[in-house]
């Protein structure tokens, strides 16, 4: 092949392709070779700790306050264990190494949903989403709350996590906790004090974080009695139909008299740190039968109300328009399961 | 401190076995009781390769540890099979060629179990959907839900 050759056009372009195909296998290659060799030191920490007969304490309690009081005496890492859904990943991670972890599923009355008196619904810190979805009270009076849970993970990840470990992980975009928010269900807070009821939205604290000391334990969530009129729905954006975690979500609560909201409670996930409650969203439409205005004012609110930050998953401006359009179709989902309507 | 001494059912069959209280049930499965049809994909609950059903219930066993299965009943691919004689979903995965390098089959065809045990006329959608956790990297899904769907056919009308 002559020079001239090799400095023709078509060479060259070809030239560049291969070396292109051979770099990205390269980085896949190299990419997966990190991986792997990143698990194997995982796995090899776990047997020389093993072997150091360095371990996990497991404890079972069989009361709320048995478990409140080994946490509270716990001087290490203490995680409770519910679904394990996120506990097990952070530790398989190596994010998180418990040196006690409290497994509550023997405390009795965990796995139960019961009733209050006046017509809510106490959710035992160990029932699972696919629990939540057989329930056919639940789903009728709170069909948001259900849609927020059951979008969490597949069918596997169904049958263990729990409403109460979506909400004390602390995610952002966690998509059972703006409908528990809008709903204004409460958290029964048990430490060696006693039990006390905190509002959902009070609870997070941060990515990852939440507003509860050492010794604090969530027994349950109760969720009040659905009001004549009332209706509630979640959305979330996900660029996949399943298997994906939100980039936006948002939850409306309301209550109508004839056309008239009433009452509402706004809640929005992934556009801040934490869930947030936006009132100013829900005086945007209370008074109103939900007509065109209103809902230009709640899309208003809940644009300016959002503060999210840009990531591999959404950019801020993206997630800023996003929120207008699901707070949009939300309320009207919500209005038209208040209205009766089925949706 | 030592290992823990769990008691529980595989399979129908009561058995004993040491968990370190940071093993997984899928080590306690695959490790202490030998049991490796149960396989480990990714062990962060995204695969549905180690699928096994708990009283029931359809989880991923690298998501739950060893030490929880004191009490319970724990079904995995091993009980599957009648002796000799194949599963319908089993026999129609084999018909339909719905298996390629086979490590995400034990999964789904424990995952196909536990839908057709609570649904045993579900629609596709349904199929594909209850199978969402269930990654298949070679065969793609289109032989797999057609085994499904023609062992559902099957088992009702021998029902």
């Amino acid at each position: 092949m002559s020079v001239s050759a090799l400095l023709t056009p078509w060479f060259q372009r070809r030239c560049v392709s291969f070396v292109l195909v051979c770099g990205s296998t390269i980085a896949l290659w190299v990419d997966l070779h990190l991986t792997f060799g990143q698990r194997k030191c995982i796995h090899k920490e776990h047997r020389f700790q093993k072997l150091q007969g360095i371990c996990m304490n497991y404890h079972s309690p069989s009361s709320f306050a048995d478990a409140a009081r080994i946490a509270a005496q716990a001087t290490g890492i203490t995680r409770y264990l519910a679904g394990g859904t996120d506990v097990l990943v952070q530790m398989r991670a190596g994010a998180v190494t418990p040196d006690d972890i409290i497994d509550i599923k023997n405390i009795a009355g965990v796995h139960d949903i019961s009733r209050t008196a006046d017509g809510g619904f106490v959710i035992g810190a160990a029932v699972s989403g696919a629990q939540m979805g057989a329930h056919a009270d639940l789903c009728a009076a709170w069909p948001g709350v259900v849609e927020g849970i059951e979008l969490v993970g597949s069918t596997q990840v169904q049958g263990r996590a729990t409403l109460t470990g979506n909400l004390c992980n602390g995610s952002p975009a966690a998509d059972s906790v703006p409908g528990l928010v809008a709903a204004g269900a409460v958290a029964q807070v048990v430490n060696a004090s006693g039990t006390r009821d905190v509002p959902i939205e009070d609870i997070p604290a941060g990515p990852g974080r939440a507003n509860l000391a050492k010794g604090d334990v969530i027994a349950s969530i109760t969720l009040p009695a659905r009001a004549t009129g009332g209706g509630d729905a979640y959305m979330r954006f996900t660029p996949r139909t399943e298997m994906d975690i939100a980039v936006v979500g948002c939850s409306i609560s309301l209550t109508v008299d004839g056309d008239t909201i009433t009452s509402a409670r706004v809640a929005l996930g992934a556009v801040a740190p934490t869930v947030v409650l936006v009132p100013t969203a829900a005086d945007a439409i209370i008074g109103t039968s939900l007509d065109d205005a209103a809902i230009d004012a709640l899309v208003a609110a809940v644009t300016a109300a959002a503060k999210p930050i840009s990531d591999k998953r959404g950019s801020a401006e993206f997630r800023k328009d996003v929120v207008g359009v699901l707070a949009k179709r939300v309320a009207k989902k919500a209005y038209a399961r208040a209205k009766g309507e089925a949706v | 401190m030592s290992k823990v001494h769990v008691s529980t059912t595989v399979n129908g069959e009561p058995v004993e076995f040491l968990a370190d209280t940071r093993d997984t049930l899928l080590d306690s499965l695959r490790d202490s009781l030998g049991l490796t049809g149960t396989k480990e994909g990714c062990g962060t609950g995204d695969c549905g390769a180690c699928s096994v059903t708990v009283d029931g219930t359809l989880v991923c066993s690298c998501l739950m540890l060893g030490v929880e299965a004191q009490g319970k009943k724990i079904e995995t691919i091993e009980g599957m099979a009648n002796g000799a004689e194949l599963h319908p979903l089993q026999r129609k995965f084999i018909e339909h060629a719905a298996l390629q390098c086979g490590f995400c089959t034990p999964g789904i065809l424990v995952a196909s179990k536990a839908l057709l045990e609570k649904n045993n006329n579900p629609t596709e959608e349904q199929v594909r959907y209850w199978l969402a956790g269930n990654l298949c990297r070679c065969t793609g899904y289109d032989k797999i839900i057609r085994a499904v769907m023609d062992a559902a056919a099957e088992m009702r009308g021998a029902a």
